[in-house]
Parts: structure tokens; sequence; C-alpha cells
């Protein structure tokens, strides 16, 4: 397909083209990986073992982003409904046969590597339901609406039966985000949003004893200050003691004596707040906020309603791990186990993460030649 | 296009577009909003917040350590150390930073001895400490303890191996009654004394010069901010305020002299002072029994303490500052010149002793120790021959109000003020003190027997030694003092005492002084003194006075018989001393509980400290 495009003046084809790459996404993601690095290696203790762990970690994240950018959208829109039913099995297989780690039932072993099959469907979901609503016309008719709602809700029902609360929410939203770019009828998310609310007192009954306690803590943390409360009450020192410019890179003490907990995981960002300070923490805000603008240009750009969907609610996706985990960390959101991406340390997310700008990537390369052919 | 279709209504692809864009800008006006909400908190936290949170975080890593200050040392007057500090491994605990307390215990006791006493003491400690503050568990580890446990030591986070200086008494029981101890502080003292200036102090001075002189010799607490981190361990120091030690106390305490002493007195029970006439400083105080201060100073057991306190001849009571016994016959030189002053004795003037003495009009006989009496006795025969009824007739003539008023003037009744703790001030009986404290009006026969230092009256050792030593130096009474001079930590410069000199002993007929000192060396040196078996060998010429004084009464008609009365009613026997005569230099009161006769029994005592004095230095 791609040799029929024409030749023209503009058809300079670069490597980044010809690998499917989208240049400021690519430089955009790097950045960030790069700020990453920098803040690990703070963060870890100034342990070179860990950020070279981390070097592995997102060489495979972009590979995986290089190997999805060459997977046509059309192609990921006709194995939708297959990765999605895939996605569904593993998860019942991991309630049924799953290993625990950390009090839940998450994890799927299959000898040679142990993974969540929950990170399969955060790329599922926002596929099958793309697939499903780009099939009919847009927007989305009421009896399309309530299939998608159904299959929206099975996995996420069995992602919260782990319990894994944050992933459950993480993969809703990207199933909901596609109902939302399908331009579902804004009466329709108000009365959603209405009834959520309403619900909110029976999902708090629900919820385990812990997960309740994260609430609790985040609406009132200094009610255990050396228990529940401590990470987050760290958390905000160590933000707020970094000041404007911060204590300097390798300064932070609340970083470097141990205080903040789960400081080169999910609680990484109070390490670049501490040592960096709010000038550092805009420069990775604007950093994101560039990512998800492109992300949402690119989507644009496709042609078919299939890759605008698929595209947009991952980029939009993208930027609610960022949200979230920022939210977390300075204490504007409850304590919900999400990394930052490209920041914290950590696997399985981050090549999922990657596949996602892969697919992004794909969409863009493969938007032009569409109008083109 | 294939795709699966599940409708076939025609989609309309620009429409679809324009509907995608319209929704992908308000998600990407709701990012933004999201993002603004987050860098609102975020310059909430790090700009209008930022000092709360820098103190915060501050006082995280920021721990505000006190430093005990070294403790001043003692020594005595050539030097000795007294009271010096030992370095001392101690195992401490943080009770903060250990999860399961008697877990924790069981399990040190496994690697290191700890005994209930230990247990017990510790457990008390914890409740009266800070959280974070560490508490000793065991002192003195032996070299093989610590290194059991320094193998073990990550299993235990909270606790830790200190050294420590630890105070140690190198004369033990030579030195108890003076230099007293130090022992933890209690739950009392930890109540009344300033917590910021004992901050890490874990001992206090409980007695003797340690107590007197406490403030001195504590020092000054220093500060210390060390950086910890979250578990928190001490990583680094960031400032040090360090610590003031203790001022180093030289005493007047000879420790030769005081050894001389306690061996003069020998097994018996009883005390011996020797101060320096010329500047009141105090040269030996021997309380006998005595104890080792040592066990104390870590707390002793009960067991060891309740033997202690049970014993029968209370080595813990601080006989030569404490014990308050009738002076008998050693008051009469004092008394003689009481007569003097008041113009009742004069050199020429005698009184009968038929061997008793009768208030004119009265039955009751107040009998003079020797049997048929002395005859014709003037002042000198009086106090070298002790002759009671000369006393009897002279407190008699002089009444109690004049007796009382001039014996206080010598310091009878009232504390010499000596900066060792735990002084007590003896009794100069008065018609004020039985009127309110017994109720009762003063009996003449109370004058009479006050007269030879019996009946209410009772005096210390110290005090007897203060006014022996304020009558050789003619009336001038100098306070007692043991402290000799100060010298702050490392510094060789001493800050000498200076004696406080008080008021004169009123005596308009000065010459007099003489004629009594005289006649006090003659109860050493004539033929016809009390105190005469000393002389021999004397070599310069000592006054002194002895006094025997009755523990129990006699009938009237009874016939005090040594033998025959068990060994805890025999008479105490004292002597008071001063030497040489011509230039006194030390004075000296020695008592001997239930030895009997003051001649036979103190006065040796007292020659052997003498001697130890003045002949000992020419070594």
């Amino acid at each position: 397909m791609a040799l029929s495009r024409p030749l023209s003046a503009e058809a300079n084809i670069s490597l980044a083209r010809l690998l499917h790459l989208d240049l400021p996404l690519l430089v955009g993601l790097c950045l960030l990986a790069g700020v990453g690095l920098v803040v690990l290696y703070s963060a870890g203790g100034q342990d070179p073992a860990i950020v070279a762990r981390q070097l592995v970690r997102l060489a495979l994240g972009f590979g995986a982003m290089g190997i999805f950018a060459q997977i046509s959208p059309h192609y990921l829109e006709r194995a939708a409904p297959w990765v999605y039913g895939m996605g569904v099995l593993l998860l019942l297989a991991v309630l049924v046969a799953g290993d625990v780690g950390k009090g839940a039932q998450r994890w799927l072993n299959l000898g040679v590597l142990r993974f969540q099959p929950a990170e399969v469907m955060k790329m599922a979901m926002p596929m099958a339901i793309s697939w499903l609503l780009a099939a009919g016309t847009l927007p989305p008719r009421l009896g399309r609406l309530l299939l998608a709602a159904f299959m929206l809700l099975i996995p996420v029902f069995l992602i919260v039966r782990q319990p894994d609360l944050g992933t459950a929410l993480l993969v809703a939203a990207a199933g909901a985000f596609v109902l939302l770019l399908a331009g579902m009828s804004w009466w329709i998310i108000g009365l959603l949003l209405a009834a959520l609310a309403a619900l909110a007192p029976l999902v708090w009954h629900l919820l385990r004893d812990y997960q309740r306690d994260r609430v609790l803590m985040f609406l009132n943390p200094e009610s255990d200050p050396l228990g529940a409360g401590y990470h987050i009450i760290q958390s905000k020192i160590a933000i707020g003691s970094g000041g404007l410019y911060g204590k300097g890179w390798l300064n932070g003490t609340q970083a470097h004596l141990d205080f903040i907990p789960e400081r080169h995981t999910d609680f990484i960002f109070a390490v670049l707040a501490e040592e960096f300070g709010l000038v550092g923490e805009i420069l990775l805000l604007l950093l994101y906020l560039f990512v998800v603008a492109r992300g949402l240009y690119i989507a644009n750009q496709s042609i078919t309603s299939y890759g605008r969907l698929l595209a947009g609610s991952l980029t939009l996706t993208f930027f609610v791990y960022v949200f979230v985990n920022l939210g977390m960390v300075s204490g504007l959101l409850p304590v919900v186990g999400v990394p930052l991406p490209l920041i914290s340390y950590g696997g399985t997310s981050l090549v999922t993460l990657m596949a996602a700008f892969g697919i992004l990537m794909s969409v863009q390369a493969h938007s032009k030649y569409s109008l083109c052919s | 296009m294939a795709g699966l279709r599940l409708t076939s209504v025609l989609k309309d692809p620009l429409r679809e577009a324009r509907i995608f864009q319209d929704r992908a800008v308000v998600a990407l006006m709701g990012a933004m909003v999201l993002l603004a909400l987050v860098g609102l908190r975020l310059f909430y936290l790090q700009v209008i917040s930022h000092e709360h949170f820098q103190t915060l975080s501050r006082d995280n890593r920021v721990k505000i350590a006190p430093i005990p200050p070294t403790r001043g040392l003692i020594y005595d007057r050539n030097g000795v150390p007294l009271a010096e500090n030992l370095p001392t491994f101690s195992l401490e605990i943080v009770p903060d930073q250990v999860a399961n307390l008697p877990a924790t215990l069981d399990e040190l006791a496994k690697i290191v001895d700890i005994n209930s006493v230990d247990r017990k003491r510790f457990l008390r400690q914890v409740k009266q400490r800070r959280r974070f503050e560490a508490v000793p568990l065991r002192f003195h580890l032996t070299e093989e303890e610590v290194a059991r446990f320094a193998v073990q030591r990550p299993r235990f986070p909270g606790v830790d191996i200190e050294a420590r200086l630890t105070r140690h008494y190198p004369l033990g029981e030579l030195t108890s009654h003076t230099v007293g101890y130090v022992a933890r502080i209690s739950e009392w003292e930890l109540r009344h004394l300033d917590s910021a200036s004992y901050a890490g102090s874990s001992h206090v001075g409980k007695v003797g010069v340690e107590h007197f002189y406490e403030e001195q010799l504590h020092g000054k607490v220093g500060y210390e901010q060390v950086e910890i981190n979250a578990q928190g361990r001490s990583l680094r120091v960031l400032s040090r305020t360090p610590p003031v030690s203790g001022t180093d106390l030289y005493l007047y305490l000879d420790i030769r002299l005081q050894a001389a002493a306690e061996a003069a007195l020998g097994d018996n029970t009883g005390a011996v002072v020797a101060l320096d006439t010329k500047n009141g400083g105090l040269l030996a105080l021997v309380s006998k029994p005595g104890y080792d201060p040592n066990p104390f100073v870590n707390g002793i057991d009960g067991k060891s303490y309740r033997a202690l306190q049970n014993d029968a001849s209370r080595p813990l009571l601080n006989r030569a500052l404490r014990g308050q016994y009738p002076p008998g016959s050693t008051i009469k030189p004092f008394v003689t010149l009481a007569g003097v002053e008041h113009g009742l004795v004069s050199g020429n003037k005698g009184v009968y002793c038929p061997g008793f003495y009768r208030i004119s009009g009265e039955e009751h006989k107040y009998r003079c120790w020797k049997h048929g009496g002395h005859g014709a006795v003037d002042l000198n025969r009086a106090i070298i021959e002790s002759c009671d009824v000369f006393y009897y007739s002279l407190a008699a003539d002089l009444g109690i109000d004049r007796l009382d008023d001039y014996m206080g003037r010598f310091g009878f009744g009232s504390k010499t003020g000596v900066d060792i703790s735990g002084e007590l001030g003896g009794l100069m009986p008065s018609r004020e003190w039985k009127r309110v404290t017994r109720n009762q009006i003063w009996y003449p026969g109370e004058t009479i027997i006050t007269g030879i230092g019996q009946g209410f009256m009772s005096a210390t050792p110290l005090q007897l030694a203060f006014a022996t030593a304020t009558l050789a130096n003619r009336g001038l009474p100098i306070q007692p003092h043991i402290l000799y001079a100060s010298a702050e930590p490392h510094s060789r410069v001493l800050r000498v005492y200076q004696p406080k000199v008080q008021e004169p002993v009123p005596m308009h007929k000065v010459g007099y002084w003489d004629r009594i000192i005289q006649a006090m060396a003659d109860v050493v040196h004539s033929s016809s003194g009390t105190a005469k078996r000393i002389s021999p060998g004397l070599t310069y010429r000592m006054a002194g006075k002895t006094g025997t004084s009755q523990v129990f009464g006699l009938g009237q008609d009874e016939k005090y018989v040594k033998e025959h009365i068990p060994k805890n009613l025999w008479d105490h026997a004292l002597f008071i001393a001063f030497a040489p005569v011509e230039d006194p230099r030390i004075a000296v009161a020695v008592i001997a509980e239930h030895a009997g006769s003051g001649g036979a029994m103190a006065a040796p005592i007292a020659r052997q400290v003498v001697d130890a004095y003045l002949l000992g230095e020419k070594e």
C-alpha cells in the first residue's frame, strides 16, 4: 500500500515517515522519558542499576511502539472483537487461577512471564468500543450505546472483582472516552453522571476496607499521620517544601531520607516536585499537554471514524493516567495506584502505554494515504 | 472498504469528522482545565504554603539531640581523685522504635545478662521518659556481651550500645559520707529539675558534696542537630553546640588524713571530724561504719539496699553531720568561758566538790563522776579533772538563758552551714524551745545537767569540731567548708574559696582565752588530766577535753559499772582537741559510740589523727 503513494515534491521520504513515526509525538515522548530517567536516578538513590533497568524497559516500550506503528488501523479494527474476547477470557482465567500478590488476584502466571490481563484490556476496551461504534452511524444510536455499555461493564466488573479499582476505572474511562468522542448526546452524559452521583453511597458500601481507608485518608490524612495518612502527608511535605525552584537535583531531603513512600514508582512526581520546584513541574505539565494535544490532533487527522475514536480515546486515557497520578500525589484525589506515565519506574504499564502511542502513530501514518488513495 | 458492518445505514464521513473535532476540542479544553487545576494545587502547596511545608520537612529530618555534659571531677586537696568518670558500655533502647518491647527484652536476655532488677528499673524509666529518648537497660556490659550484641544488632532496631561515662568513686567507703554519690534521676527529681538542662542527663547528685555542688558539677547541656531518615536513624550531624563540662572541685579533704582517721576509729561506731583552724577547711570527716557508694550510682538492688537500711549499726547514717549526741563534758571549756564572760568565774574563785550537787531546798543529788568528790576546785582543775559539781554550780548561777545564748555563739544548736548536704543542727535547749516543742516550763534541774552537756542538749561531731576550732582561734569562728577551690574543666586556674569568718564570740577578759586553753592543754599534759594517757611521746602540745556522755540515767545511788551493762548502753566516748597549742592548726572532734570513757577511748583516736596531720606532713 505504501508504495502506491504518488511521488510529489512533498514526498521527501524521511526515515521517520518510512517507519510510520510521528516526529513531534516521538520527541515529546523521548523528552518525557528523559526527564523520567533523570528523576529516577535521584529517586532511586543514585543507583545506576535502576536507571539501566528502566532503560531496558523504555527500549522494550519504544520497540512495542515501533511495532504497533506498522500495524494498519484497518487490521486493528478487524482484530478488535477478537482481542476483546480474549481479554475477557483472560480476566476470567485470572479470577479462577490467578496469582495473588499484595492481597489482590491480578496476575496470570504463564510460566515464563507473569502479566496482568487487565493491562491488555486497557487496549482492548477502546479498540472494541471504537469498532462497535464506528460500524454504525455517528452519533451512535441508543441500541448501539446500550450494547457498548454492556461491553464496557463486563471487563470492568471482572477487574473490580480482582480487586483492582484503579485499573477498572482506567479501563472504564478508556471505553467511556470513545462514547464521548463518538458524539454521545450531552443529555445522556449528564444523566449518566447524575446516576453515578446517586449511586455513590452504594459504591461506598461495596468498597473494600482498604479502599474506604484510602478515600477517608484522602479526605483527612492528618487523622492517622503515621499510618494510612503517612503517604499523602509526606508527599505533600515534599512538594510544598520544594518551593518555586526546588531543592535541586539529588538534594531532596524528603526523597533521600526515605520519607516519600514509593518514591521511584507511584510517588515519583513528589521527588521531581521537591527537587525541581514549581518551575520544573509546570514544564512537565506543558510537556504532557503537548503530547495530549498532538495525540488529539493525530486522531482528528484520521480519515476513518475507527482511527479517530481509537486514537482519541487512547490519548485521553493517557491523560487520565497523568491527571490521576498528579492528583493523587498532590492530594487532590485519593491514593490510587496509578503510575506517572513515562516517569514512574515500572514495566507492564509502560509497554501497554507505548503500544498505544504506536497505534496513534499508525493512525497518523495511514490517514494521509487513505486521503490520497 | 471491508469491515464488519452491523448496520446498513449510510455513514456521513464529513459529519462524523466534524462531530469528532468538536468533541476533541472539548476534551482538550477539559484536559487543560484539569491540568490548570493541578497547577493551582501545586502553586498552593509550593508557593502559598511553602514555609509551612518547609518547616515540616525540616522537622522531619532534623532531630535535636541533647548532649549531656561531662560531670566535674572531685579531688582531695592534693589532687587525689575522689569521684571520676569511667567509660562503660551500656545497652540502650529507644522505646519508640521498638514494636514489641517485652518480646524484645526477652530476646535481648538471651544475648546479654538481664536480671529482673534491670528489667523493672528499665520499664519504670520508659514510663518516665519521652518515647524517642534512649533508656538504658543494662550498664557495664562486658566486652564479650558487647561483641555478642554487635553481631545480632540488625535484629534489634532501636536497640544500641552506648559508650557512656559512669561515675565512679575509687576510694569507695572512705569517701561515702563526704563526697556522697550520684544516682539515677528519680521521678520526683525529674519533675523538679530543669528539664532543659537535664535533657540527656541520667544522673544527679543525691547526697554529700555531689548533691551540694550539683549545679557546678553538672555543667551545661549541649545540643546536636542531627539529620535523621524516615526510620529515625541518625545520618549526620548538621550543627553542634558543645556541652560545657561541669566544674572540677578540689576539697580541703586530705585523703591520707581521712584514711588515718578511719583507721584510728578502728572497729568503733562513731565519727571523727578534723578542721583546719586557719580557714575552716574540713580536713577529714569520717563516719563509721561507711558503705560503698558505687552500687548506688546505677541503682542499687533492693536486697542490698534493705540490708544496709536494716543494719543495726546504720552505715547509711552520716554520724559526723547528722549524729546528734549529748556532748557531755566536752562543752565544759565553753561553759567556763560563759561563766568568765558573765563574771561568775575568775582565776581565784573556787567551788567545793563533795561528790554531788544539790539545789538548795531540794533532796535530789546531782552527782560528780568522781565518787568521793574533788574537794576545792578552781577553773583549772574543773577543766583538767572535769569536775561536774563545778559546772552544776556554774550552770545554776548562769541560768539557762545566758548559757543558751553564749553556747549559741560557738554554734551549738544551729547548723554550721557546711557545704555538704544533709547536715543537722543539734539542740541547744532553752525556755523558748521547751515551751514551743513540749509546751512545758523550764525546770532549774534541767539547767544543772545542761551545764555538763547532758539532758536535752545534743550536738553533731561537726559542731563540736567547729566550736573547738573557734576556741582555738580565741573566739573567731570560721565556717567549716569542704570545698577548697574549683577549676573550670581543662583549666589549671583554681578559683579558691574565701573562708567566711563569722561574728567573734564576745569575751571582755581576753586573757582568759589563754587560761582556758592552758587548762585544756593540761587535760592532756598534766599528770591529773583526764586524757593524760595520750601524752607520752607527744612531740607537740595538744589541748583537749574529754567527754563521757551517758546514754541512760542511773538511779540515785547506783554506780556505773561498765561490765554490768549491755554494750549498747555503754557511755559514748568523746574527745575534742586542737594542736599545736601555741599556734593551732587542726581541731578535732571524736566520738566513739558506746565505747566507754572519753579519756581512754576517744582521746587516743584524736591523737592518732592529729599526729597524722602534724607529723605525717614532715615525712
